[in-house]
């Protein structure tokens, strides 16, 4: 059937150069590709957050527009959450998942390059839309009736929906091919209980992005009707009710917000043991906490909505769910301090990251809990104190877990080491700065000023703290700046790490850096947590297996693609062909199919 | 080519439960489908009777029609197991008659749906003002509005779509979805029809790719007793508000 379909093309069977990365399905390839395109967004998104902090250094500035401020902010926080961290958790669960697990790729390679290749095709149409001339502009929640044709004329919001419904793809693709993987692809002996918890936490991720997305797939499906069909789902004088939306996109906004942080708890979940020479205290109760956490946070989502008037039953019965949220983290980060508690200590690099995160994210948590309660949020709604909520949770959070482990698997990633004088000299700069900048809002916050206001009179007497918030910020970029170089020149010329620098406990350390092809010659046996710590240890007793087996059997690699890109090419024109002509998108469409079909009817393995 | 696939994916995969890999994405993917389609009936439920104008469902649903739309389409749930059983016994003749019935049943739905929207988007009211019989609501207020001195009778044409009004726009895009849902299933078991005929396209031994259309189908099938139920019934009965 394939050869029916396109007879010119044939299977690329040994690609070389640049159709090595962009037909290749090996998951250390794609999640390299996914870390790279995602850091990009991240310092796309760091260039709005500076161009907004320059407009509010000063009262009264003029330096943008508030057209363009309005649409600054909203392109700021979509690219940050779905651009950049969602990304950048991908790419750690890409690259480490098979690793960690014992296995040798995901259940289906051609479906993960499937997801990266959608990921930059929703990529390049939400950046896009800075071209055509006008972005988004209503907020990262994009609340209704503001996103309706009537009161947001133009494009700006058509490539909002379209690039959030084909981010939504390519992360759901990416969501089941994990389930499936960490359900059925596990390593000999490896049960769900000795399973390394970043592992853990990116499968009660995907479970909580596969039920998420739904709902903002239909929310957005409803929103594009409305504004391209002249439907009624937000249309107040058809008697519709836009706290609709609210209640849409927040049962899937929450969830989300902890698809945004599992990942980091995992992943300092993976950096504390290793560097303080413990297992992790409390593993079962860890994962529990952060099971408990992913089922809590679809009970939560009307806390966003304190101010809109559902009445005292339901403000108090959120009220009660948020705070019980506390519990289970609190319980996290008692136990990543008990982790801690007598280890003999490293402080390297990542192992900054990882109690900068707790230290950080606590703060996150507790104003967290202050605007948890309905009759407090009254007062926090809407201002600053809020943006600074949310900062500590996700930058000081997320990100910070997410650089702790760029540093710890760098190694693995890139065979090198990097320099660790730079990397703790960034990390000050990343801590200082970020607190610089994120700590005065929540006085400003309080005080009262109004988040998303382009600007505000000097009499209101928060002009000093402004300007020490955009100084911070100058901290974080040149931080980020020396991070870059770091990794870059590292890369380069840095020192050739050996396959386990950090004398580490989970199985991908067992292996070369860079992992070959292949992953593992032999697929491991699993007997244990921390399985490579306890070989090293010699703590499986008599029938400890010996370490680096050398049986070469014969190894069966799943063979490069075009077709996964093909049905990526074809979504990518379908969806700006939603927002400007619809025989485009039939054009997209029909590319869509022919690639769908060839895939289908592709065997795994070609003879070679 | 299809042999050599079919041999690897027997000897390739020793998966942790036992399960193919294919499997299990589908159940999750179906899953993640149910909330898609909770969401949209969320929706529906939470604007039921919220129209500020007519029509409203008892204008225009006709519960005959579409009880019969419903059996065909169960009917074809069980055409598919059929296949499916026809497959496993090795009988590839048996296989083609009830996938094509499959299609056939399938499609047969999509054309009931068809010829209903089209129903509904030209739905006539004919209001006899002397001897006005079974009003509905909405009929009602036209007859107060229309049927004055001398008038005996209204005949006009008061369309259901998308914009209309709040159960339109709801209605057309849950069914609508649905349908979609449906006319993927139809062109997944034509193309699983049409492979058969390739030599060693469609065999016993690689009878999961049936498996998981089958799967698909009857998720698909289930979903539109819910609608059936919660969209039409509650609709059209009285102790439900309309």
């Amino acid at each position: 059937m394939t050869t029916l379909l396109i007879p010119m093309i044939k299977r690329p069977l040994h690609p070389t150069g640049i159709w090595n990365w962009i037909t290749t399905i090996d998951h250390k390839k794609i999640g390299l590709l996914y870390g790279a395109t995602a850091f990009i967004n991240f310092l796309i998104g760091g260039i709005e957050a500076i161009l907004i902090r320059a407009q509010l250094s000063g009262s009264n500035a003029d330096i943008i527009t508030p057209e363009v401020y309005n649409q600054l902010f909203t392109m700021h926080g979509t690219t940050m959450i779905f651009l950049a961290i969602m990304p950048l958790s991908a790419a750690f669960f890409n690259y480490l998942i098979p690793l960690q697990i014992g296995a040798r790729d995901v259940a289906f390679p051609r479906l993960n390059a499937f997801s990266y290749w959608v990921f930059l095709a929703g990529t390049i149409i939400l950046h896009s839309s800075w071209l055509f001339g006008s972005a988004p502009n209503s907020g990262w929640f994009s609340y209704a009736p503001l996103t309706s044709v009537a009161y947001n004329p133009g494009h700006g919001m058509d490539f909002w929906i379209v690039g959030l419904q084909v981010l939504g793809i390519a992360s759901l693709a990416a969501s089941f091919n994990f389930i499936v993987t960490i359900i059925n692809m596990r390593a000999p002996g490896m049960t769900l209980m000795r399973m390394p918890l970043f592992t853990w936490m990116t499968f009660i991720t995907a479970i909580l992005l596969v039920l998420a997305f739904p709902v903002i797939t239909v929310a957005l499906i409803e929103l594009m009707f409305d504004r391209s069909f002249g439907t009624n789902f937000f249309f107040a004088p058809a008697g519709a009710d836009p706290v609709l939306w609210q209640h849409l996109f927040w049962v899937f906004g929450h969830p989300e917000v902890y698809i945004l942080i599992l990942p980091a708890m995992g992943i300092v979940s993976e950096i504390l043991p290793t560097f303080s020479k413990k297992p992790l205290f409390g593993y079962s109760t860890v994962i529990l906490a952060g099971a408990i956490i992913a089922f809590m946070g679809w009970l939560v989502w009307s806390h966003h909505m304190f101010t809109v008037g559902l009445g005292p039953i339901p403000n108090s019965v959120f009220t009660i769910t948020t705070m019980a949220i506390a519990i289970p983290t609190g319980i996290k980060i008692f136990n990543w301090i008990f982790t801690m508690w007598k280890g003999s200590i490293t402080f390297s690099t990542p192992m900054l990251y990882a109690i900068g995160f707790i230290v950080t994210f606590t703060i996150g948590g507790i104003s967290g809990v202050m605007h948890a309660m309905s009759s407090s949020d009254a007062q926090q709604q809407d201002t600053y104190f809020v943006v600074a909520h949310f900062h500590y949770v996700l930058f000081g959070g997320a990100m910070m877990g997410i650089f702790g482990g760029l540093y710890y698997w760098f190694p693995k990633f890139s065979g090198r080491m990097f320099s660790e004088k730079l990397g703790k000299v960034q990390f000050f700069l990343l801590f200082i700065g970020q607190n610089i900048t994120f700590f005065p809002m929540h006085f400003v916050g309080m005080d009262g000023m109004p988040r998303r206001i382009y600007t505000y009179s000097g009499e209101m007497g928060w002009t000093a703290l402004n300007a020490l918030e955009t100084s911070g910020s100058i901290l974080v970029v040149i931080s980020v700046l020396l991070f870059l170089h770091n990794i870059v020149k590292s890369w380069r010329s840095g020192e050739e790490a050996p396959g386990d620098p950090w004398d580490a406990r989970t199985l991908e350390w067992s292996i070369s850096s860079p992992p070959p092809e292949y992953n593992f010659e032999v697929i491991p046996e699993v007997h244990t947590v921390d399985e490579w710590w306890a070989r090293k240890r010699g703590l499986l007793g008599e029938q400890s297996p010996s370490v680096g087996s050398n049986e070469k059997g014969e190894i069966h690699l799943p063979q490069p693609s075009f077709w996964p890109l093909v049905s990526a090419i074809g979504i990518f024109i379908g969806g700006y062909g939603l927002i400007y002509s619809y025989p485009v998108a039939i054009v997209g469409l029909v590319i869509m199919m022919v690639g769908v079909y060839s895939w289908s009817f592709e065997p795994v393995n070609d003879p070679d | 080519m299809a042999e050599a696939t079919a041999s690897n994916h027997e000897s390739e995969h020793q998966t942790t439960t036992g399960l193919n890999h294919r499997k299990i994405l589908m159940w999750v993917f179906l899953g993640s489908d149910c909330m898609f389609f909770a969401t949209l009936i969320a929706t529906y439920l939470v604007y039921k009777g919220k129209s500020l104008s007519g029509p409203m469902p008892l204008d225009v649903f006709s519960i005959p029609v579409t009880t019969v739309s419903t059996f065909v389409l169960l009917m074809s749930s069980m055409s598919m197991v059929l296949a499916y059983a026809a497959l496993r016994k090795g009988s590839l003749k048996g296989y083609r008659t009830w996938i094509l019935s499959t299609v056939i049943l399938g499609s047969t739905f999509l054309g009931f749906q068809t010829f209903e929207f089209y129903e509904f988007a030209n739905h006539h009211v004919h209001i006899d003002c002397i001897n006005p019989v079974d009003l509905t609501d909405y009929e009602q207020g036209l007859f107060d509005k229309n049927c004055k001195d001398g008038v005996d009778h209204y005949d006009a044409q008061h369309g259901l779509t998308p914009k209309t009004n709040l159960f339109g726009t709801t209605f057309f895009v849950l069914t609508g979805l649905h349908g979609t849902h449906v006319t993927i299933g139809v062109i997944w078991l034509m193309s699983l029809f049409l492979y058969s005929f390739k030599k060693g396209g469609v065999t016993p031994e690689r009878h999961l790719d049936t498996d998981l259309a089958a799967l698909y189908w009857h998720f698909v099938d289930v979903v539109w007793i819910v609608i059936f139920a919660v969209v039409y019934l509650f609709g059209v009965f009285e102790g439900f508000p309309s």
